[in-house]
């Protein structure tokens, strides 16, 4: 068989062969599956084009779930990006222990992997009911949380518990932007009469911005993607468009899956989108950090 | 100490509080199933539930596929991109960077309908065809981490030189790859495989959908069936988490140490 290929043929089908099971995985388990998502989003189950199932998506419930969806993500990107910037301030340029650091960067690379169902759990046992700080206000300082009109498995409660994955995520991303800034500026700065804040107005903050925006894009995408927390948190109570997908392809609520597919696909076109955007900026940014 | 030392500090230490406070909640509640006193008894029923043994050996067992699979598809591509074909590299990145980007959920539906039972590959016709559908699943999931472990690791040896001197001497591709290549850039496939351990061991949308016996739908489960012993299972989950990741730092440190 070889002697009949011209060699330069077989040499490169033979470099080929070494990355063949990787290509073919990739392929089967990720890409196929998720082609056959987009198409049948845009397909009728007789195989014809269309874009009817999209256009099912701006019906009642899909689209008070994608507006739950999209407010809960944006609330949570922008929440998580200011705390993680403030945090990750704090620990790098505040002056506190460099040890503190270490802690703190080690920490969120832990936490930023915590969403799920103990996250769910842990919040329920914290902020719950019969949680230990609901318990607590109530003996020591009198509030009863619950009737301040905070509940847990409501949009506030489950910002509350995003965040606990969000703020240590942007902890990760923010850092290198931030030890890119240099002394130099911030001397420079001073040596021209700035103040500390005119200094972060002016400098820091227009250097930051592309990292800043496309990190809010990457938080965005991370919590509109995730489910379980939700899941675990609320039961079904808050029907955020995940959830809706899941009990769709369980097959409790929907009957046509091409709405399923077009539920998936808006899903894939916004967190790919905040991906792209965030892959950009982030292209940007690293000219400062060289 | 100036204005801004201080608000470092109240900026740290309000952090330290909102992510303390969850962690020192669950161990609290925890410990209160017995009326009036702390005790362990949430740990027993959760510890003695044939349950919580049969779903976390599950999920145990497959996170151990799940890696084998993982390092079986990335390690060799890694090497040989990096060896052959570099011009390849940004395509394979790519790849592995796609399951950041589509949602899990996306990925195990596509999965439902691809490979129902009157498919040409009906894996999720039975139960063996489904469990390998989810560590394929998994093993998707953890490529960004895991082609970056073993890359990083490929990264910091001799690739080339290994491999000539190997294939000097006599040795086949198969002997380059798992006698040279592969324990040199253990500690890196090790570190990988941790991260894996520790994102697929308390996986929910993914088993739950597939149908699969996994710990994350135990989990689900007693969530809304029982009141103390949830907050023992996330305890037991974060301690695993901790674990998984302690041991990543100790690797990295180990080969901090061996380079310097």
């Amino acid at each position: 068989m070889s002697s009949l290929l011209p060699h330069r043929l077989e040499r490169s089908l033979s470099l080929w062969l070494g990355v063949l099971p990787f290509f073919v995985f990739a392929l089967v388990f990720l890409v196929l599956p998720t082609l056959h998502v987009v198409i049948g989003a845009f397909t009728r189950p007789d195989g014809s084009l269309t874009l009817a199932n999209l256009s099912d998506l701006m019906s009642g419930t899909i689209l008070s779930a994608l507006w739950l969806s999209l407010r809960i993500s944006l609330w949570t990107a922008c929440l998580g990006t200011i705390g993680g910037l403030l945090v990750a301030g704090a620990v790098i340029r505040g002056g506190l222990p460099p040890a503190l650091r270490d802690a703190v960067m080690t920490f969120s690379g832990v936490a930023s992997n915590f969403a799920g169902v103990p996250l769910a759990f842990a919040f329920i046992a914290t902020l719950g009911r019969l949680g230990l700080v609901t318990v607590l206000a109530r003996d020591w300082f009198g509030i009863n949380l619950y009737a301040t009109g905070f509940n847990l498995t409501s949009f506030s409660g489950l910002t509350m518990a995003y965040l606990y994955f969000q703020i240590p995520l942007m902890v990760l991303i923010i850092t290198p932007a931030i030890d890119g800034l240099r002394g130099e500026w911030r001397e420079t700065a001073e040596s021209l009469g700035a103040s500390g804040v005119q200094y972060w107005r002016m400098v820091a903050l227009p250097v930051l911005w592309p990292s800043l925006l496309g990190a809010f894009a990457l938080l965005f995408a991370n919590a509109f993607g995730a489910v379980a927390t939700a899941m675990a948190l609320t039961g079904s109570a808050l029907s955020i468009l995940p959830i809706i997908l899941f009990a769709q392809i369980r097959g409790d609520v929907l009957q046509d899956p091409h709405l399923g597919y077009a539920i998936a696909f808006a899903m894939i076109a916004l967190t790919g989108g905040a991906n792209v955007i965030y892959i950009w900026l982030r292209l940007r940014a690293e000219r400062w950090q060289k | 100490m100036n204005l801004k030392r201080i608000g470092s500090w109240a900026i740290f230490i309000l952090a330290v509080i909102y992510f303390l406070l969850p962690l020192v909640g669950t161990l609290e509640f925890s410990l209160r199933a017995r009326r009036g006193v702390y005790s362990l008894d949430a740990y027993r029923n959760v510890l003695d539930d044939p349950q919580f043994q049969q779903t976390l050996a599950y999920s145990v067992i497959l996170s151990i596929a799940t890696v084998i699979l993982g390092v079986l598809i990335v390690a060799p591509t890694a090497f040989w991109v990096r060896l052959k074909m570099p011009r390849l590299r940004p395509v394979v990145e790519f790849i592995t960077l796609l399951p950041l980007v589509i949602p899990p959920i996306i990925i195990v539906f596509g999965y439902i309908r691809l490979f129902n039972t009157s498919s040409i590959l009906p894996l999720t016709g039975s139960a063996r065809g489904t469990d390998f559908l989810l560590a394929a699943g998994y093993a998707t999931l953890s490529l960004p981490y895991m082609y970056r472990a073993v890359d990083t690791g490929l990264r910091a040896i001799e690739v080339q030189t290994l491999t000539e001197a190997a294939q000097s001497l006599g040795a086949g591709w198969a002997t380059v790859l798992a006698r040279v290549i592969l324990p040199n850039i253990a500690v890196a496939i090790l570190s990988g495989a941790f991260l894996t351990f520790a994102i697929v061991i308390g996986e929910y949308v993914i088993a739950a959908l597939l149908n699969r016996p996994a710990f994350g739908p135990y989990m689900v489960w007693m969530g809304s069936n029982r009141a103390y012993e949830p907050a023992a299972l996330a305890v037991i989950a974060f301690g695993m988490t901790w674990a998984s990741m302690g041991v990543i730092q100790l690797l990295a440190r180990r080969t901090r140490f061996t380079k310097g």
